[in-house]
C-alpha cells in the first residue's frame, strides 16, 4: 500500500499553465497552480499538500476535491493516482462545531 | 455507553435492507443517519427499476423506499435520522453527532452503508453558480420540487446522467444536449433511446471546454475530443444554458472504515478507496461488514441484496442463527446478485466494447453514438416483428438484467426464459388484445404496440408516456422517429391511464401507414 517516494526525483522546472488559476478546492480556495507549486516544492504526499495548501480540509473535508487533487499531483509526479497513499481519515468525519465536539451527552440522559 | 447488537450507519437501500434482516433474527439493531429524511437515493428515482420481481423490477425506486421503510419499523429497527456519525474507533465503538451534542456507542456488529459521493470535473467557470450535479438536480427536483433550471446542458451518458436527463425534461427544463467525453453511450441504450427521441441530441467524444458567465453560469461550449481525450481545434460548439449538470461517476464515501483500521485498496473499478471484503461484505475486521456503494459502485438493487447479505451474515457472526440458514440464505441471495450482474453492462464488461448480443445480433452502433436504433438497424432485433393486427414491438437491443414485460402480458405472447438478460421475443402463434400491459412494464420504455393495418392507408403506435399534460383524445400534433426529428402528422386516437399501468401514460397515435415502425414519440403540436 504506502510507497516510498524518491525525494530526489527531478520533476523539471515548474512551467505555468493557462489554467493555473481555476480552484481546486473550493472550500479553502486552493487553485491548480498553487497544487503545482507545492508538488515542486517538495510536498510529494496527500497528507503533506494537505498540511501544507489546506486542501480537503475545509467544510466538505475532502469530498468535492480529493480525486481532482489527486490527480494533479499525480501528473506533475508523472505517476498514476493510484500509486499515491490517499491521504488519512480521522474523525471529526464531518464538520462539527467544536462547542458540539466538546459537548459530550451525558451517561443515561441520551433520548432514546 | 449505550449498546446495541448491530449498528448501521446509513438508512439508504443497503442499510435499510441490512436492518430489516438483523431485526427479523432478533438483533437489537439501530441504524444512523446524518439526513433528516431516511431512504438514500431512493426518494429520488421516480423512475421504474430494472431487473426481475425479486428484485423489485417495475417498481419505481421511492415505493421502494417507503416498502423497505415500512418491513423495517415492522422488524423493530430503530431509525436515528439527523445522527451524524464523526468517527468509528477500536472495539466497535462510534461517535455521533445529534442536535448539539455529541454521544459514543458500542456495537458488537457493525454494517457500514455510507454509500458515494458524486464525482467532479473541473473546466474554467465550474465553480460558477449554475454548475451542479445530478444527484443535486435530482434533490432539487424530486425531493423539494424546484426546477434545476430552464436550459439545461448533461455532462456524462452513463444511466445517472440519462436517467435525470428524463426527469429533467419531465419536470419541464429543456436539455439541450447529452455530453460525453467517452466515445459510447455508458448507460443502459433504452434509457438513451428515451432521452434521443424527445429530441436531445448527444454529442460523444466531446467534451466541457468552458462555462461561461460573471457571476452565474450563461452558456457553455463544449468540444470534440481524440483518443487521449485532447481537444480538437475547430469543433467548438456553443449552447446557452442556465445550468450545467454533471453526472460523472461516484465515489465511495468509505472514510470511517479507514479511520477504524480496514484494510482499504484504490480499486478504479469500483470507484475509488474500498475496503477489502469477503463474499459476506466482512472487512478485515471481525465483526464489521459493508453494504451498497461504499464498497464498489453499483446501483441500489443490488446494493439491496448486498445489505441482506450482510444483514445476515452479522446475524451468524453474533450467534442469531445457525450455519445452514446463513448459507441457505447466502445461497439466494447470491443468484440474486448474480443475475443483477450478467449481459453487456456486468462489472466484467465496464470500459469494453461488446460488439454482440448473446443472441449474435449486431448491437446498434448508432444507438452507441447518437442514442437511437437507426431505422435500418431495428428490424434485426427478436422483440421488433410485424404481424396483421395489434402486436408489440420491443425495441430491447442489449442484454440487461431485466424481464417484466414476460409477465405482464396476460396471454403470453412475450418470451425471455430463464436467462433474465435475454433479449424478448414475441410469440407469433398467441393473438396481442392490445391491453397495453407490456408497454406500462417496461422500465426502458422501449415497448410499443403497432397496428400497421389500422385503416387503409394508416397504422396506430401504442407508446408509454410520462409527461404532462397529457395531450388529449383527438389532438393532432408531430410524430417523432427515433433521433428526436418529426417524421410526420400524427393525431391522438386514445389515451390510457390505469392504476396498473402505474403512471406510465400510453398515447396511441394515428400515423402513416409507412410510419408504423418510424414513430416513436408524440410531440404536442403547440410545443414544436
Amino acid at each position: 500500500m504506502s510507497t516510498i517516494h524518491d525525494r530526489t526525483k527531478d520533476l523539471g522546472p515548474y512551467v505555468p499553465q493557462p489554467d493555473d488559476d481555476m480552484l481546486i478546492c473550493r472550500c479553502e480556495e486552493v487553485t491548480k497552480g498553487e497544487i503545482r507549486k507545492a508538488v515542486h516544492d517538495g510536498m510529494f504526499t496527500i497528507a503533506e499538500i494537505r498540511r501544507y495548501l489546506r486542501t480537503g480540509m475545509g467544510l466538505c473535508q475532502g469530498q468535492t476535491c480529493a480525486k481532482l487533487v489527486k490527480r494533479i499531483v499525480a501528473q506533475e509526479l508523472h505517476c498514476s493516482p493510484d500509486e499515491l497513499e490517499p491521504a488519512g481519515s480521522r474523525a471529526p468525519m464531518r464538520p462539527i462545531e467544536m462547542r458540539v465536539f466538546a459537548n459530550e451527552a451525558k451517561e443515561g440522559a441520551e433520548h432514546e | 455507553m449505550k449498546r446495541f447488537d448491530l449498528i448501521i450507519v446509513g438508512a439508504g437501500p443497503s442499510g435499510l435492507s441490512a436492518a430489516i434482516e438483523a431485526a427479523k433474527r432478533g438483533l437489537n439493531v439501530v441504524v444512523f443517519d446524518e439526513n433528516e429524511k431516511p431512504g438514500g437515493q431512493l426518494f429520488k428515482q421516480i423512475h421504474k427499476f430494472f431487473g426481475s420481481k425479486e428484485h423489485k423490477a417495475k417498481i419505481r425506486g421511492f415505493v421502494i423506499g417507503e416498502q423497505l421503510l415500512k418491513e423495517a419499523a415492522e422488524a423493530g429497527v430503530t431509525v436515528r435520522l439527523n445522527a451524524t456519525v464523526v468517527g468509528m474507533y477500536m472495539d466497535k465503538e462510534i461517535v455521533v453527532r445529534e442536535g448539539e451534542q455529541i454521544s459514543h456507542y458500542k456495537a458488537d456488529s457493525i454494517i457500514i452503508a455510507t454509500g458515494a459521493a458524486e464525482n467532479m470535473v473541473t473546466f474554467p467557470g465550474w465553480t460558477l453558480p449554475g454548475v451542479i450535479g445530478a444527484g443535486a438536480a435530482q434533490t432539487m427536483m424530486n425531493l423539494h420540487g424546484v426546477k434545476p433550471g430552464k436550459k439545461i446542458l448533461m455532462l456524462g451518458s452513463g444511466n445517472v446522467g440519462l436517467v435525470v436527463s428524463f426527469q429533467l425534461m419531465q419536470c419541464g427544463c429543456e436539455v439541450v444536449a447529452l455530453v460525453d467525453a467517452a466515445p459510447r453511450v455508458g448507460g443502459y441504450g433504452v434509457h438513451a433511446a428515451k432521452v434521443a427521441r424527445t429530441g436531445v441530441p448527444f454529442y460523444l467524444s466531446h467534451t466541457i471546454v468552458k462555462a461561461e458567465g460573471e457571476d452565474c453560469v450563461t452558456g457553455v461550449t463544449i468540444a470534440e475530443v481524440d483518443e487521449k481525450f485532447q481537444f480538437i481545434p475547430g469543433t467548438e460548439k456553443h449552447f446557452d444554458v442556465d445550468t450545467i449538470c454533471l453526472a460523472v461517476g461516484l465515489s465511495p464515501m468509505s472514510q470511517l472504515l479507514k479511520m477504524a483500521g480496514c484494510e482499504m485498496e484504490d480499486n478504479p473499478k469500483r470507484g475509488g478507496q474500498v475496503p477489502i471484503c469477503n463474499e459476506y461484505g466482512e472487512t478485515s475486521l471481525p465483526g464489521v461488514f459493508v453494504a451498497g456503494d461504499v464498497s464498489g459502485i453499483e446501483e441500489a438493487s443490488s446494493a439491496m441484496i448486498e445489505g441482506r447479505i450482510a444483514g445476515i451474515a452479522a446475524a451468524y457472526y453474533l450467534g442469531y442463527i445457525e450455519k445452514e440458514e446463513l448459507e441457505e440464505k447466502f445461497r439466494e441471495n447470491t443468484a440474486a446478485l448474480e443475475g443483477l450482474r450478467q449481459g453487456m453492462f456486468a462489472p466484467k464488461n465496464r470500459g469494453r466494447l461488446v460488439e454482440k448480443t448473446d443472441e449474435g445480433i449486431d448491437v446498434s452502433m448508432n444507438l452507441l453514438k447518437k442514442g437511437y436504433i437507426a431505422d435500418e438497424e431495428i428490424e434485426r432485433f427478436p422483440g421488433v416483428t410485424h404481424k396483421v393486427g395489434i402486436h408489440p414491438v420491443m425495441e430491447c437491443s442489449q442484454n440487461i438484467p431485466c424481464n417484466p414485460c414476460q409477465d405482464a402480458c396476460p396471454k403470453h405472447c412475450i418470451k425471455i426464459g430463464a436467462n433474465i438478460t435475454a433479449l424478448p421475443a414475441v410469440d407469433e402463434s398467441v393473438d396481442c388484445i392490445g391491453c397495453g400491459m407490456c408497454v406500462a412494464s417496461c422500465s426502458g420504455q422501449a415497448i410499443f404496440l403497432v397496428n400497421e393495418t389500422y385503416e387503409p392507408g394508416f397504422a396506430t403506435v401504442t407508446l408509454p408516456y410520462e409527461f404532462l399534460p397529457l395531450p388529449e383524445k383527438g389532438e393532432k400534433g408531430a410524430g417523432i422517429g427515433r433521433s428526436g426529428e418529426k417524421v410526420c402528422e400524427a393525431e391522438v386516437v386514445d389515451v390510457k391511464t390505469s392504476k396498473a399501468f402505474d403512471k406510465t401514460n400510453l398515447l396511441t397515435i394515428k400515423v402513416p401507414a409507412d410510419m408504423a415502425m418510424k414513430a416513436r414519440f408524440f410531440r404536442r403540436e403547440s410545443a414544436c
